[in-house]
């Protein structure tokens, strides 16, 4: 890979990292990240994806930009209130680093485009920044049957987690959480409220793995459910399996088509968009 | 005994069930949390079943969803 002078200077302190060099540089500025949510996780995941060369990123989001997600949703700005957030979120990426192009998908992720989506670009990993459990699994199912890594996560309050899948290598979402739970069994951050940085955290968490995968550098959270306590300020990497049973990656999988979690009945505008 | 539940330790007086440590423990959001014991995710069906013993690492995973809005 051919580097311009300014990309030497732009990725110099990469470029000196002995895990990186010029060739992990190129293997991140030819690397293809999808990113589902532009909120609270995806977009630190995105600025930081962006800022390190990732050549191509999919924002996916139908969301506008609201006065409520700027507490937390850093690739937002107050003169964006009221922009679709996908718009928002390419021109931030736009500003920040010209090497990278952003792909915008404005529509929320179903049973029926999710495998589309992520076969648009041939992505190389896919981050989970969803705010509600039918998405949560629907990429968990998709990057399962289609064999694609992606990292899930998730805040609320306080607190956050986040482990990552690597097709063939460890348990996937649903080997740990099995189904979602009934609609307001869990609170969301909207019901529950959220410390604006946890998205920082985690989702910058995601972005160190979609970098360490593309770069085959380190050891993943590829069995392991990371997860973190600001209140005690306190990481805890548990350990996890495979669940035999797993309807999507056990033994004998029940599911093989796409499941939507989400009746038409359901309150789409509300809580399961 | 002595068990192991979210990498404390933790005395209980006699061995429980699953389901009936969930109610000692008074472990949150009981109907929906995720039980790994000693590396292995049970099944909910199986909670009444299985006995947790002496020297047990229990893991109660929970559901946590937010991060776009
Ligand atoms: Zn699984």
């Amino acid at each position: 890979m051919n580097f311009s002078n300014e990309q030497l200077e732009r990725y110099s302190r990469h470029i000196i990292l002995k895990e990186v060099g010029a060739k992990g540089q190129g293997k991140i500025l030819n690397s293809k990240v999808l990113i589902v949510g532009t909120g609270g996780l995806g977009a630190p995941a995105a600025m930081y994806l962006a800022a390190a060369g990732v050549g191509t990123i999919g924002l996916v989001d139908y969301d506008k930009v609201d006065l409520s997600n700027l507490q937390r949703q850093i690739i937002h700005r107050t003169k964006d209130i009221g922009k679709d957030k996908v718009i928002s979120g390419k021109e931030t990426i736009n500003e920040m680093n010209p090497d990278v192009n952003v792909i915008t998908y404005h529509e929320w992720i179903s049973s029926k485009n999710i495998i589309d989506i992520i076969n648009d670009e041939d992505y190389d990993f896919i981050i989970d920044g969803t705010d509600n459990f039918p998405a949560k699994f629907l990429i968990n199912d998709a990057c399962v049957l289609i064999k694609k890594p992606f990292s899930h996560a998730g805040i609320i309050r306080f607190e956050g987690q986040t482990m990552t899948y690597v097709p063939g290598k460890g348990p996937c979402y649903r080997c740990v959480f099995q189904d979602p739970p009934p609609k307001d069994a869990v609170p969301t951050c909207r019901q529950a409220g959220v410390l604006g940085v946890m998205g920082g955290i985690i989702g910058t968490i995601q972005a160190t793995e979609a970098l360490k995968y593309i770069l085959g550098v380190g050891e993943l959270l590829t069995g392991y459910l990371l997860t973190f306590d600001a209140l005690k300020m306190e990481f805890r990497k548990i350990k996890i399996s495979r669940r035999k049973s797993c309807q999507v990656c056990g033994v004998h999988p029940s599911i093989k088509e796409l499941i939507d979690y989400i009746g038409p009945q359901c309150d789409l505008k509300e809580d399961y968009k | 005994m002595n068990i192991k539940v979210n990498g404390n330790d933790q005395k209980i007086d006699r061995e429980y069930t699953v389901r009936e440590l969930l109610d000692v423990l008074n472990v949150k959001m009981k109907e929906y949390v995720t039980v790994q014991l000693n590396d292995e995710i049970l099944s909910r069906d199986d909670f009444d079943k299985i006995i947790v013993k002496d020297g047990d690492t229990v893991e109660f995973l929970y559901y946590m969803g937010g991060g776009s809005r």
